[in-house]
């Protein structure tokens, strides 16, 4: 499934940790090995990665895959544009097959809020220089005559977007950073961090130690656990977001599709199946611990709605659903950079639904701010300090899921 | 042996590119899992879970008294949206 990748050792339980590195990377998610895979380009830093279980173990091996530029903020956009640009030559620069296919995003608004929304969204678009277009019901069945776009007010199509399979992208940066020096330990969890004159002293649960001047927390809906014993006290939490996939069919679907008003997503994989996820209404109180339980009710939920947006799917047969943690920024906003009150330890969390995406840019700019200093705009925004400085603001609100 | 020797039937996973994830570094069923595909078509594993598993018990990988199979998903057998939207109980859309 891999396709023929050039060989490369991935990360591994038996990989020999150095006694003291540059950077301790905690997370081997997307947004620790991407941020490792540019260290490694851009500096000669040392640097070491440790994931408690195996590689694409958390939500960066449990998401949907989807990458679009259609965002209602303009720094979003302008971001994401950035990473789809980056991941078109992606697929040769990490040797291995992505499934990398831009088959687009396809919006559809049932109300007149939604409508405004796209509405306002393909000016901004259009000023940033993304490629969005408006499009009435019937358009959108020029793209997919599928769907039942009988109470369809507006649709809006970027080509550009499209999706790709989360695993090998993880083994990807994986391969790549280990063959440029950097180590990665995998089955092995940071217990405890404790402060040094001159670091941080990582505690591990093989008994090892590792000392590092800077550390970054990269383990997503995770990082409240280590952030807490710290006493750094960030607003994310994680949030169970459950998705399945269904028999593989021949291809025949090209746009992921989002449904505004229920918040239901679909897409074919380049491996046939269609891909799923929705909203899920009352789902309680936020949680304070990752919970990876799956549900019959959203089996239930996501059927009612797909079925309804596109009939002939009654007959789609699903084959498996899991579900994988959302890390939730309460303003919808990610959380990057130095801790407050613990500026040797930098954050990179609370992506909420759209890490996957974002992570070949945020990995780039990471790199840049630790190995060069260079601070990119988003930094100012996703700063971890503006919670307790009251200066947080919601500026996005095309969250889907 | 055959020159091509398929573990997987559903994904095409070659004996060889199982070797190729092991040579990599990794050993774990969950791992070589999602680096090969293995496992992830229509029959969720159930054809070649075993032959897995003994692979890596007779490349020394896994303990065969404590190796696990990888998490089954729901639901046990493949199940029709229309089937499965039926299920809920009506109620307002919001
Ligand atoms: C169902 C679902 C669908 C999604 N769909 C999309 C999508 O379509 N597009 C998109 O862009 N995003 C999507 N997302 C979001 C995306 O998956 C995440 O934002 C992204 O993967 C986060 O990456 P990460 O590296 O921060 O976290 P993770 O991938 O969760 O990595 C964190 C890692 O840290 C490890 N860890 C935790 N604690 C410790 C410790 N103490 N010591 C060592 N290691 C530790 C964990 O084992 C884990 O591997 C989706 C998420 C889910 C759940």
């Amino acid at each position: 499934m891999m396709g023929k990748g050039r060989a490369q050792a991935m990360g591994s339980r038996r990989a020999e940790l150095p006694s003291r590195v540059d950077i301790a990377i905690i997370g081997g998610g997307i947004m620790g090995l991407s941020t490792a895979y540019h260290l490694s380009r851009i500096s000669s830093l040392k640097v070491a990665v440790l994931e408690r279980s195996y590689l694409v173990s958390g939500a960066s091996g449990r998401n949907g895959g989807g990458l679009r530029m259609q965002w209602g903020d303009e720094g979003n956009v302008a971001l994401m544009m950035e990473s789809i640009e980056m991941c078109r030559g992606l697929a040769q620069e990490l040797g291995i097959n992505l499934w990398f296919r831009q088959g687009g995003y396809l919006f559809l608004a049932r109300t007149e809020a939604g409508e405004s929304r796209l509405t306002r969204n393909a000016e901004l678009h259009h000023r940033l220089g993304a490629p969005t277009r408006l499009l009435s019901g019937a358009e959108a069945l020029e793209i997919v005559p599928q769907l039942d776009v009988s109470d369809v007010r507006l649709a809006a199509f970027n080509p550009e977007d499209g999706v790709v399979f989360p695993w090998p992208f993880v083994w990807g940066y994986a391969g790549q950073a280990v063959s440029r020096g950097v180590t990665v330990r995998t089955h092995t969890a940071v217990d405890r961090i404790e402060g040094l004159a001159d670091g941080l002293r990582l505690h591990l649960s093989t008994g090892e130690r590792l000392d590092a001047d800077r550390v970054l927390n990269a383990t997503g809906a995770w990082s409240i656990e280590l952030n807490r014993s710290l006493g750094i006290e960030l607003p994310n939490h994680p949030h169970r977001h459950e998705i399945m996939s269904s028999e593989p069919l021949k291809p025949f679907l090209d746009p992921l599709v989002v449904d505004l008003a229920t918040g239901l997503y679909f897409s074919q994989s380049t491996r046939g199946e269609i891909v799923a996820g929705i909203t899920m209404p009352d789902e309680g109180p936020p949680a304070t611990e990752v919970d990876l339980a799956s549900s019959r009710r959203f089996l239930a939920h996501l059927g009612r709605a797909l079925t309804t947006i596109m009939p002939l799917t009654a007959q789609l047969r699903v084959l498996r659903q899991w579900s994988g943690p959302y890390d939730v920024s309460p303003d919808g906003d990610a959380i990057v950079g130095p801790s407050p009150g613990l500026p040797r330890l930098y954050q990179v969390c609370g992506f909420t639904g759209h890490g996957f995406m974002m992570a070949p840019a945020v990995g780039k700019l990471l790199a840049r701010l630790l190995a060069k200093g260079e601070r990119h705009p988003m930094l100012e925004r996703w700063d971890p300090a503006r919670f307790s400085r009251g200066g947080s603001t919601r500026r996005e609100d095309m969250i889907i899921g | 042996m055959p020159r091509r020797s398929f573990v997987c039937r559903c994904e095409d996973v070659t004996l060889l590119e199982l070797d190729h994830a092991i040579e990599l570094g990794l050993s774990e069923v969950e791992e070589l899992k999602r680096y090969t595909g293995l496992g992830t078509g229509p029959c969720q594993g159930k054809e070649c879970m075993s032959v897995l598993v003994s692979h890596l018990v007779r490349r020394g990988l896994v303990d065969p008294t404590t190796v696990q199979p990888f998490t089954a998903r729901p639901p046990t057998e493949p199940v029709t949206l229309g089937a499965l939207a039926a299920g809920l109980p009506a109620e307002p859309e919001s």
